[in-house]
Parts: C-alpha cells; sequence; structure tokens
C-alpha cells in the first residue's frame, strides 16, 4: 500500500517532459511506477478483503473461521508439510496435478467437440434445425444435477469426473463458436467466393478464422467453468483432486483446508485464464480487439 | 487498345430481377440489356434504387436474375468465379490475413504452383503500390490502401472481367483522385475489362469508355453514352464540362420525373 502511496503522490509533482530529460533516474522511475500501478490496483481489493479477514477474526467474531496466519501456515503444510505431518502434509501437488488433468482433459475433450459442432450449426441450416434445439433444452441444467447420471454411466471416479468438467465448459464454447459463425461479415463469403473458393474449403478458409475471435471467447469462458465446476466433479468419489480435498476438509471440518483448496483453484483458474489470453494474442495479433 | 483484338466478353440480355419485400413485389430491375467488349471501361451510373448494383451483382453470380441471361465469353455465368473479381465499397479484405496473403488468396485457391503464386503476389504488390506494408494486416491501413489491396488481389487472381461497387465511394477526394488515376493507368497496362458502378458523374465521365445511365422505378437501363474525350482527361476542361452537363441534365431529369 505504501509503494501505491508514493506513486499516486510521485506523479502530479514530477517535473515535465523536457525538464527529466537530463534526469535518467527520474524517467526511469516514472516509467516503472506506470507500469507497477496496474499491478497495484489489481492488488487493492485482495489486500482490503485480507486485512478485513484478518481484523474478523483475529476480534473473534467468529471460531469457525481460522485467522489468515493458520490458514497461511497451513497452506504451508499442504504444500510442503513438516508442520503437521498429517494424511494433507505435501500432497498439494498431487491434489493439484489430479484438478488440472480433469479440468484441462475435459476442457480440451469440450473443445474438441463443441468448436466443430458450433462451426456446423452455425453454418449449416439443417444441423442448426436439427441440433440447436436440444443443446438450448440441456444448456440450463446445472452440472450438479448430472452428478447422479453421470456416476451411474460412468461410475465412482475420475470418469465421471472428467465428464462433468466436459458438461461444464461445452455449452460456452458451443454457444460462443456459433456466435462466432453466425456473426461472420456475409460479404467475406463473397469476396472468398469470387476468388474460387468453395464447398468445404470456405470453413477452414473464412469461416473458422473469422470465427476465431469468438471461439476464443468461448474457449476463455469454457475453462474457467471447468475450474468452476472441478469441485462438483470431484464429488464423484475420486481420492484426489482439490475438489476432492475441499470435500474432505468439509467432512472433517477443517476449514483451513477448504480454505487452501479455494485459494489454489482461484489462482490455478486465474493463471490458465492467462495462458489462453497470451495464446490468443498470438492467434489473433490481426484483430484489433486483441492486441 | 486494339480494335482487332476485341471481342463480346459479357451479354447481359433482358435482364429482370424481382425482390419480395413482405408482401409486396418489387421490380428493382427491367429488361435490362448490355454488351461489353474486351478491354472496355464502362461506368454505370444513377441514382439510388436505380438496380445498378443489383445488376453488378447478378454479373458477379452473388444473385440470381429473376429473367433473362448473363454470358461471359459465351458461357452463361452461373454462380461467383475466379473470371469475374468484384471489388467492393467496404473492401471486404480478410481481417486475419496480411496484404500479402489477402493478394495470394485468389491464386493458391485455384492451387497454382507455390512459384507461381509468389511471383504474381510479389509483382501485384508492386502493381499496387504496396511493398511497405505488405506484411501488414487490414485494419494497420487506411482505406486507401485497403482499396488497392482489394484491386491487387482481384487482379492477382487474372480476372477478366473487374467488377467495381462504387469502390471509392468511402474514401476522401485526395485519395479518391489518386486511385482514379493508378486504375486507369492499371487499365491501360493490363487491358482489362472493367465495370465501375459510381454516383459520381464526374468520376463516370473521368474513367470510362461508356457511361450507361440508370434510372429507377423500376430500375432499368436508359442511356448508353459512348464518352469520347480524349486521355487522360481533365476534369476542369470545357469539353469535359459540356459531358457533364448533358450526363447531369439525364440523370436529373429522371430525377424530376420520378418525383412529380
Amino acid at each position: 500500500m505504501t509503494a501505491r502511496d508514493q506513486t499516486v503522490a510521485d506523479l502530479p509533482a514530477a517535473p515535465p517532459a523536457a525538464a527529466t530529460a537530463g534526469r535518467p533516474g527520474l524517467l526511469r522511475a516514472r516509467r516503472l511506477a506506470l507500469r507497477a500501478q496496474p499491478v497495484l490496483l489489481a492488488l487493492v481489493v485482495p489486500a482490503l478483503l485480507f486485512a478485513f479477514w484478518q481484523f474478523a477474526t483475529a476480534n473473534r467474531w467468529t471460531r469457525l473461521i481460522p485467522t489468515p496466519y493458520e490458514v497461511a501456515e497451513y497452506m504451508w503444510d499442504f504444500a510442503f508439510g513438516g508442520i503437521y505431518d498429517d494424511a494433507f502434509s505435501a500432497t498439494l501437488h498431487v491434489h493439484l496435478l489430479a484438478s488440472m488433468s480433469r479440468v484441462y482433459g475435459g476442457f480440451i475433450l469440450a473443445a474438441a467437440a463443441a468448436i466443430p459442432l458450433g462451426l456446423m450449426i452455425g453454418r449449416i441450416a439443417v444441423v442448426r434445425q436439427l441440433l440447436d434445439p436440444f443443446f438450448q433444452l440441456l444448456r440450463p441444467i446445472p452440472v450438479t444435477a448430472w452428478l447422479p447420471l453421470s456416476m451411474i454411466f460412468f461410475g465412482l471416479g475420475p470418469k465421471s469426473a472428467f465428464s462433468l468438467v466436459f458438461l461444464g465448459a461445452f455449452y460456452p464454447i458451443l454457444l460462443n463458436t456459433v456466435f462466432g459463425v453466425r456473426s461472420v461479415d456475409p460479404r467475406l463469403f463473397e469476396a472468398a467466393s469470387m476468388l474460387g473458393c468453395s464447398g468445404s474449403a470456405m470453413f477452414r478458409k473464412v469461416v473458422l478464422p473469422a470465427a476465431l475471435p469468438s471461439i476464443f471467447t468461448g474457449l476463455r469462458l469454457g475453462l474457467g467453468l471447468a475450474w468452476f465446476v472441478i469441485v462438483v466433479g470431484e464429488m464423484t468419489g475420486v481420492p484426489q483432486g482439490l475438489g476432492a480435498a475441499i470435500m474432505d476438509g468439509r467432512t472433517l471440518s477443517r476449514t483451513e483446508l477448504v480454505i487452501c483448496g479455494m485459494i489454489v483453484i482461484g489462482v490455478a483458474g486465474f493463471l490458465s485464464d492467462k495462458a489462453v489470453q497470451a495464446l490468443g494474442r498470438r492467434l489473433l495479433r490481426w484483430s484489433p480487439q486483441h492486441q | 487498345m486494339t480494335a482487332a483484338a476485341s471481342f463480346d466478353l459479357l451479354e447481359v440480355r433482358n435482364l429482370g430481377k424481382e425482390f419480395i419485400i413482405g408482401e409486396e413485389r418489387v421490380l428493382a430491375l427491367k429488361d435490362a440489356s448490355l454488351t461489353v467488349r474486351k478491354g472496355e471501361f464502362i461506368c454505370l451510373i444513377g441514382a439510388s434504387g436505380c438496380g445498378k448494383s443489383t445488376l453488378l451483382r447478378i454479373v458477379a453470380g452473388f444473385e440470381t436474375a429473376t429473367s433473362g441471361s448473363v454470358t461471359l465469353r459465351g458461357k452463361p455465368v452461373a454462380g461467383p468465379g475466379p473470371d469475374r473479381g468484384m471489388v467492393f465499397q467496404d473492401y471486404a479484405l480478410f481481417p486475419w490475413l496480411t496484404v500479402r496473403e489477402n493478394i495470394a488468396f485468389g491464386p493458391t485457391e485455384r492451387g497454382l504452383p507455390k512459384a507461381e503464386i509468389k511471383d504474381k503476389v510479389e509483382s501485384f504488390i508492386d502493381v499496387v503500390g504496396l511493398r511497405r506494408f505488405a506484411d501488414a494486416y487490414p485494419h494497420q491501413l487506411s482505406g486507401g490502401m485497403k482499396q488497392r489491396v482489394a484491386i491487387g488481389r482481384v487482379l492477382a487472381n487474372d480476372a477478366e472481367l473487374v467488377l467495381m461497387d462504387e469502390p471509392f465511394g468511402a474514401l476522401d477526394a485526395m485519395t479518391r483522385e489518386r486511385l482514379q488515376e493508378e486504375l486507369l493507368d492499371i487499365w491501360q497496362r493490363t487491358h482489362l475489362t472493367v465495370i465501375f458502378v459510381t454516383h459520381s458523374i464526374e468520376e463516370a465521365i473521368t474513367l470510362a469508355d461508356r457511361v450507361v445511365v440508370m434510372a429507377a422505378g423500376p430500375g432499368r437501363i436508359d442511356r448508353d453514352e459512348r464518352i469520347a474525350l480524349p486521355r487522360p482527361r481533365d476534369v476542369a476542361a470545357a469539353d469535359f464540362n459540356a459531358v457533364r452537363r448533358e450526363l447531369g441534365a439525364m440523370l436529373h431529369s429522371h430525377h424530376a420525373r420520378k418525383t412529380a
């Protein structure tokens, strides 16, 4: 917080560019401050929340929620062990990897199914009439509601978890792909056809690239939802995974484990999103909206 | 161009197009006939609703006529094809392709050998003067540059007939004038055949061998005037002005009749 206060105080007081030209140190400091600003601003709300948490637990407003320090200590033990040495010590990587494999596996499968389907639903009227109402009907059904059926179909264990994550990620990717295809400028089809492009080449050469920005929005939402449903997905009786750990924490009344699991999911989801965004910026550098 | 090398490239016969808007049938084009010789530069001019864009889009194959026929080199036109290249007012470039890739689109689609594509693309990048921007994406270009890409794209595809639908309509006056000059230059060097839709009388007289005047209600071809002025044409010359006045009178008489 103090660093941020300094930044704000420094900016108006800094001399104009002409005067700073001769003082490279000051100029560099200003540039650094400008670059640091978004990061610092992003930290304001979490810091306030953290402060409130500390304040509330230190004043014993509730005894059911551990203090930030307790959670931090537990997180360390969860990650590296050496403090409590119980069943969860030094198992973070096991749970994280288990969850990641389900999230990415389900997500990649969802993308592999939803993108071709979306391209066809968007472009081919018969397919749209055949499938669109069906998917619209299934879409409002929450992933939680699928849990019993999925356990009947796929049994207890990771396959069920996989299928639920798939369901969570599938619809946003499908809908955004359809939307992307439907909003391709019809002029582009005319332009491609007068240049000699026709039939299935139109999919590869026009529909897919033109819909790519929307598809990427769908992928971002889909990956976010994949993380979002991971706890439900791991209610299917899998022994490992962040969701499974959270569920164990609930049964054992170990709230600090629940909170650790929540934090790890949040951070992992955030980093996944950054990765997809970076990939998007690479693939979509032609698009002025993705600079 | 020499008269000996010239022949009838495009034949439009008794073309009619009817749209149904709600309950109403609108006659967008009625009984339009037009013959375009190889190497000619034709301008279609007229008020909005005269069917000039409809006529062009039927020739391009984007729309089908309700009646009549269109033949290119004696063969009936069915759907869009690389023999007729279209230059749109809003460019319609592929935003995900660079200038070079946009120009290469047609030759690649037709499956030409790689080396031939490369030669063609590089030479047409120079023809339209975009060497410095060959690797830029469309959103990085000005309107005039985008339209150069669109022209280059059609030329690189060996289009025999270039259809231009108010291509310079969205550009500022200076850019428009430059592009007109460059288009004429390219046309003369490459012996293209061009049908150019415009609503500017001045643009039509600057560019065209023949100006086809169209009228609305129903859309139809009203006059077909040969512009005998020597090239390059001077917009400020007295004879240019005389032609402009004459054509203007034709266009305005329709307006008067329509609004009366």
